[in-house]
């Protein structure tokens, strides 16, 4: 038997960080199934559109429109929480996240009035996401226009 | 390649590097997100998105990356055809549908459901 070199306190240094990094990788690895998935719905959402004869540019908008629901639907319900704990970015990086962050605090403010309360949250992670957006839009047509 | 797979294997990619992202900086999902949508836009400008799309179908246009590609779409579209002001008409030419949609079915959601216990 080989002898213990490590004080304790080593040892649980050596395994808190054998912990974190297997959760990192169980992390990007439920967040790769749960967010390929969603996607996966997408594309099948947009191709079942297309075969019913609906022309592909509106069949992209529909599937948008379908994946925004189903987001706003599931948190709601109080299931996409849940299904986030897990997924963690797989669930928050896809349309339905968008969805998710835009139903969440509106309705945790809702309390505080329509228009101050819901009205106004409704923006807190979609205002940042829509101003950086039309920034960076506007920035790259305005490079482009000058070149 | 089959887009069902491609659509799985590259959105299931960028939600696992997305993860990273958050595992390995003190960032919060708002700064993921609008990192993830200026991404989109300068992917756009450098004209690489649409190829993208072309290989990987929903598993770039589900995931809000692709926020940035359509506000950037608008925006190259209508400047090409109107100049000047077409940087600002077209913002959310294309766009508008995801955002509206978004507001809208947003609020309808968090006007009919109570907050969870």
């Amino acid at each position: 038997m080989g002898t213990i070199d490590k004080t304790p306190q080593e040892y649980q240094k050596l395994i808190k960080k054998h912990q974190l990094t297997d959760s990192k990788v169980k992390n990007f690895f439920s967040a790769y199934l749960i967010g390929g998935l969603i996607c996966l719905l997408g594309q099948v959402i947009i191709n079942v559109l297309i075969s019913t004869g609906i022309p592909k540019d509106n069949a992209g908008s529909y599937a948008t429109i379908s994946l925004i629901f189903i987001g706003g639907l599931l948190t709601g319900l109080g299931v996409y929480d849940e299904i986030a704990q897990f997924a963690g970015a797989g669930t928050i990086v896809p349309i339905t996240g968008f969805a998710n962050a835009i139903v969440s605090p509106a309705i945790e403010s809702r309390q505080e009035g329509y228009i101050l309360g819901l009205g106004a949250n409704i923006y807190s992670i979609a205002g940042p996401v829509l101003t950086y957006g039309m920034l960076s839009a506007f920035l790259i047509g305005l490079f482009k226009l000058l070149l | 390649m089959d887009l069902y797979l491609m659509s799985f294997l590259v959105g299931g990619l960028i939600c696992g590097l997305s993860q990273l992202f958050l595992d390995y900086t003190n960032y919060t999902p708002a700064h993921l997100l609008v990192t993830m949508v200026v991404t989109g836009a300068v992917l756009t400008g450098l004209g690489i998105y649409d190829y993208l799309i072309d290989i990987a179908g929903a598993g770039v246009t589900v995931p809000v990356m692709n926020f940035g590609y359509i506000l950037t779409k608008g925006v190259l579209n209508e400047a090409q055809k109107g100049g000047f002001l077409g940087l600002f008409a077209g913002v959310l030419e294309v766009g508008s549908i995801g955002v509206s949609a978004s507001i809208i079915i947003g609020f309808l959601m968090a006007a009919i459901f109570r907050p969870k216990e």
